[in-house]
């Protein structure tokens, strides 16, 4: 598998670096050459958060990348804030329910998605497992995991939860199947 | 002492971690710091570890007594490190200068973020000037420059002998990048790779008595009374430092038999620069790799030789600082005429990206 | 009787605002009190604010007022060379439980005892907010923090710093030195004002510890960081004035 770089952004509190984590732990378990490294700075303090991951069979270069392969914004103001990942080889994913201008979106890049995923979360599912569906949709984007070794990592994070309330085992699991349908689906339609 | 990994392990941690972990594994027994991002997460750990195989904290009151408690420390025979970044380098080298006056065994872990001041507490290749040369004396350091968290365990295990086989102040030199990504290593206890760990071992506090005359009291010190005493010190500890020099010097080299242009980096730059040689390379641009492990002492011998032997018609130097790199080479290889291109991008990453265009720009 | 209505300060910056401190943090509240005493003071056009490394940085364009930013700890000697080169300019020292008490001690100590004439507001939240919460002087005895994971322990580490009643010690009487809380702001006020007048009718030195929240690296909710505030820093934490050169209830 060649290099895939994918950039992650939300605001705090949205579980942005939990998921990047969870992702990249995923493809260590695989085997697979990963890194991932936070923004970390004062503006973190209400500033958006970004994770970068970069996921490679092969030895992985510097930790950090100028352009992604896949740029996920996961808040309106994530989505002008991480423009500048885009080149035209991206793929930029953000929330279908965001009223954002269209001159904030990367024209350059090769495809702009909107998935409805907090539309989803909030109807389907619950509110929580938000971040869950962007996961799915990542590996649905990237295949940069197996599906399995997905759940397994939620499993790993989040075992300890799941332990208490079984019911959240299967939410969080139908989470990741959805959004990884929502983003097959989404690349399906109208290639560009 | 407990055994801390007792088989091989891999794992998939931060640098700040992995150097927890790594100094554990290397029986270190105590540790004196003071927060600073981007190394806060080596106390984190240690502090949750520790305890569990009985070694020692402390969070002192700032870093020069950070430094000096460490420098109490190995005077009493116990393996003990601190780490820092930016400012609290800036603080330490007080505490590190009278490490290399009186020859004191320390570790330090130095994770650079971006300066002068208080920067940023991001990233760079700053500290490159302050960890090898700082402080009044003659840079009598031992600085392992790393760039994998493989890396990061083995030259903690290793700087913990080094400081004590060679009794020279031994820094590993990370970054704020190092310290937070996580990627993949492997943890071992050095035993079973057959790393022997130096014994370490009090320079006061000694057994015997002095009372019942058993032994002489130990009088340590760091100021001479005459300009003479002092200059026979200098001269000594000098040639012992320049003696050993050639049995710790570290350094790698790709692709440099026929390389036209050499890319010399270090650190975490150094991976940008190993992509970098390999795509140009595919594009028929005969590009070579030189990465000093070691900035103190410095492969100077093995750089002029790689230089030497390729015949190459420019050195291209690339660091996230503006020149401290470049100025340390520069002193280093002194008479050779090759020229020198620089990319210097003080307290930014450098991807391969950037090297390339560099390359491209001036060949 | 008539509440004041909580009017934004003449003497804040407006392009900075809303500020960039966590929802629920105590510095807005102290820095919201200190600007209505330059308000009221009429001082804001010789006033030099410099603030420390630690949240306070966040400060540095905080107010309509000449500014500079220090390095952690380093915030005294830089507001006593302003003051001792430039005594008509009024120098605010702005600075956390870290940079005060432990990094920058000796510094408080000896402009303390040499009687600048500075005024100093430290904030006491318990913790290092900037760095993500490990240890400071102030942590409360077997408070978790990132470096006492497993709770404060005096016997390692000692017990709180406790600053007021300490340069108290160390001033003569005509050093004014108190102990503030935000949660109770009209004290609060008072006591900053006091700090101030100290320093404009060129009495001595004024130091000003307000204890302050910090639910971010406490992880408490709302109800729980005014219950730790309230209940367990001010318990641990006299509130009052120490040394005051104006007599008691001094206006
Ligand atoms: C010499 C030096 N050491 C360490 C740091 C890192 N540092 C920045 S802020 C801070 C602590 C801040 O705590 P405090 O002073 O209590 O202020 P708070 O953030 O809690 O308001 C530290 C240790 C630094 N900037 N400079
Ligand atoms: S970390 Fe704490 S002190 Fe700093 S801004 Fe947030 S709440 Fe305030
Ligand atoms: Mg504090």
């Amino acid at each position: 598998m060649a290099l895939v770089k994918i950039a992650l952004a939300g605001e705090g509190g949205q579980g942005v670096q939990s998921v990047a984590e969870i992702i990249a732990e995923a493809a260590y378990n695989e085997e697979k050459q990963t890194i991932y490294i936070p923004n970390f700075g004062l503006e973190q303090r209400g500033g958006v958060s970004i994770a970068f991951i970069q996921v490679s069979d092969e030895r992985i270069g510097a930790p950090k990348f100028n352009k992604a392969d896949v740029v996920i914004a996961l808040s309106e103001r994530a989505v002008g804030r991480t423009a500048h990942y885009s080149d035209e080889n991206t793929l930029f994913v953000y929330d279908s329910g965001f009223k954002v201008d269209e001159n904030d979106l990367p024209r350059q890049a090769k495809k702009i998605i909107g998935l409805p995923a907090i539309d989803t979360a909030n109807k389907e599912l619950h509110p929580r497992v938000f971040n869950i569906i962007i996961m799915g949709a990542v590996i649905g984007l990237t295949n940069i995991v197996d599906f399995e070794a997905a759940k397994k990592a939620l499993e790993n994070k989040l075992g300890y939860k799941f332990e208490k309330n079984p019911d959240l085992r299967e939410l969080n699991f139908k989470a990741l199947e959805l959004g990884k349908q929502m983003a097959e689906e989404s690349l399906k339609e109208g290639g560009q | 002492m407990q055994q801390v990994i007792t088989e091989s392990k891999k794992a998939f941690m931060t640098g700040n971690e992995t150097a927890a972990w790594a100094a554990l594994a290397s029986g270190a027994d105590v540790m004196f710091g003071y927060p600073i991002t981007p190394q806060n997460e080596i106390m984190h750990y240690w502090t949750r570890l520790a305890p569990q195989y009985g070694r020692g904290f402390l969070q002192t009151e700032d870093e020069i007594s950070a430094g000096f408690t460490v420098c109490g420390a190995v005077q009493s025979g116990k393996k003990a490190f601190t780490a820092t970044a930016g400012p609290g380098n800036v603080l330490m080298q007080e505490p590190f200068g009278m490490a290399e006056g009186m020859r004191l065994p320390l570790l330090a872990i130095i994770q650079q973020r971006g300066g002068p001041s208080s920067g940023t507490v991001i990233y760079s290749q700053q500290e490159v000037a302050l960890t090898t040369f700082g402080g009044n004396g003659e840079g009598w350091r031992i600085v392992y420059s790393t760039a994998t968290h493989q890396e990061i365990y083995d030259y903690v295990i290793k700087g913990f002998n080094t400081a004590w086989k060679y009794r020279f102040p031994t820094f590993i030199l990370g970054d704020g990048y190092q310290a937070k990504m996580r990627e993949p290593l492997e943890m071992y206890d050095p035993e079973t790779r057959g790393i022997k760990m130096v014994d370490t071992y009090p320079l006061i506090g000694l057994d015997g008595s002095i009372t019942n005359a058993e032994r002489e009291p130990q009088h340590l010190c760091n100021i001479y009374s005459l300009e003479e005493e002092l200059y026979d010190v200098v001269l000594k500890n000098t040639a012992e430092y320049e003696s050993i020099s050639p049995e710790i010097v570290e350094y790698e080299e790709r692709q440099c038999e026929d390389a036209e242009i050499i890319i010399l980096s270090h650190g975490v730059v150094a991976r940008a620069a190993d992509d970098a040689v390999k795509a140009l390379r595919a594009q028929g641009i005969k590009a070579g790799y030189f990465r000093p492990i070691t900035l103190r002492p410095y492969p100077e011998k093995q750089l002029r030789a790689a230089i030497a032997r390729s015949g190459a018609k420019k050195l291209l130097i690339a660091e996230s600082a503006y020149g401290q790199f470049y100025r340390l080479t520069r002193q280093e290889i002194y008479g050779e005429t090759i020229p020198m291109e620089t990319l210097f991008m003080p307290g930014v990453g450098i991807i391969d990206y950037d090297i390339i265009s560099k390359v491209k720009s001036i060949l | 009787m008539q509440t004041v209505a909580p009017a934004t300060p003449k003497s804040w910056y407006l392009p900075t605002k809303p500020h960039k401190f966590c929802p629920g943090c105590g510095h807005g509240i102290v820095l919201k009190a200190l600007g209505d005493v330059i308000d009221e003071l009429e001082i804001q056009d010789r006033t030099i604010f410099g603030c420390d490394i630690g949240c306070s940085l966040l400060s540095w364009d905080f107010f309509a007022c000449d500014s500079t930013q220090t390095h952690h700890g380093r915030t005294t000697p830089v507001m006593v060379g302003i003051k001792r080169a430039r005594p008509e300019l009024i120098t605010i020292g702005y600075m956390g439980d870290g940079g005060g008490y432990s990094i920058g001690s000796q510094h408080l100590l000896n402009a303390a005892v040499r009687n600048e004439k500075v005024t100093l507001i430290l904030v006491n939240n318990t913790n290092y907010g900037m760095t993500g919460g490990q240890m400071a002087p102030t942590t409360l005895p077997g408070q978790k923090t990132e470096t006492t994971p497993f709770g404060r322990d005096p016997e390692l580490t000692g017990y709180p710093t406790k600053g007021p009643e300490f340069i108290a010690q160390l001033t003569p009487d005509s050093a004014y030195v108190a102990r503030a809380t935000v949660s109770k702001y009209n004290q609060l006020r008072r006591f900053i004002r006091n700090a101030l007048r100290n320093q404009i009718e060129g009495n001595g030195f004024s130091f000003v510890e307000v204890l302050s929240t910090c639910p971010t690296n406490w992880r408490t909710n709302a109800q729980q960081t005014w219950h730790f505030l309230e209940d367990e820093m001010e318990h641990y934490f006299p509130v009052g004035e120490l040394k005051n050169p104006f007599g008691k209830g001094g206006k």
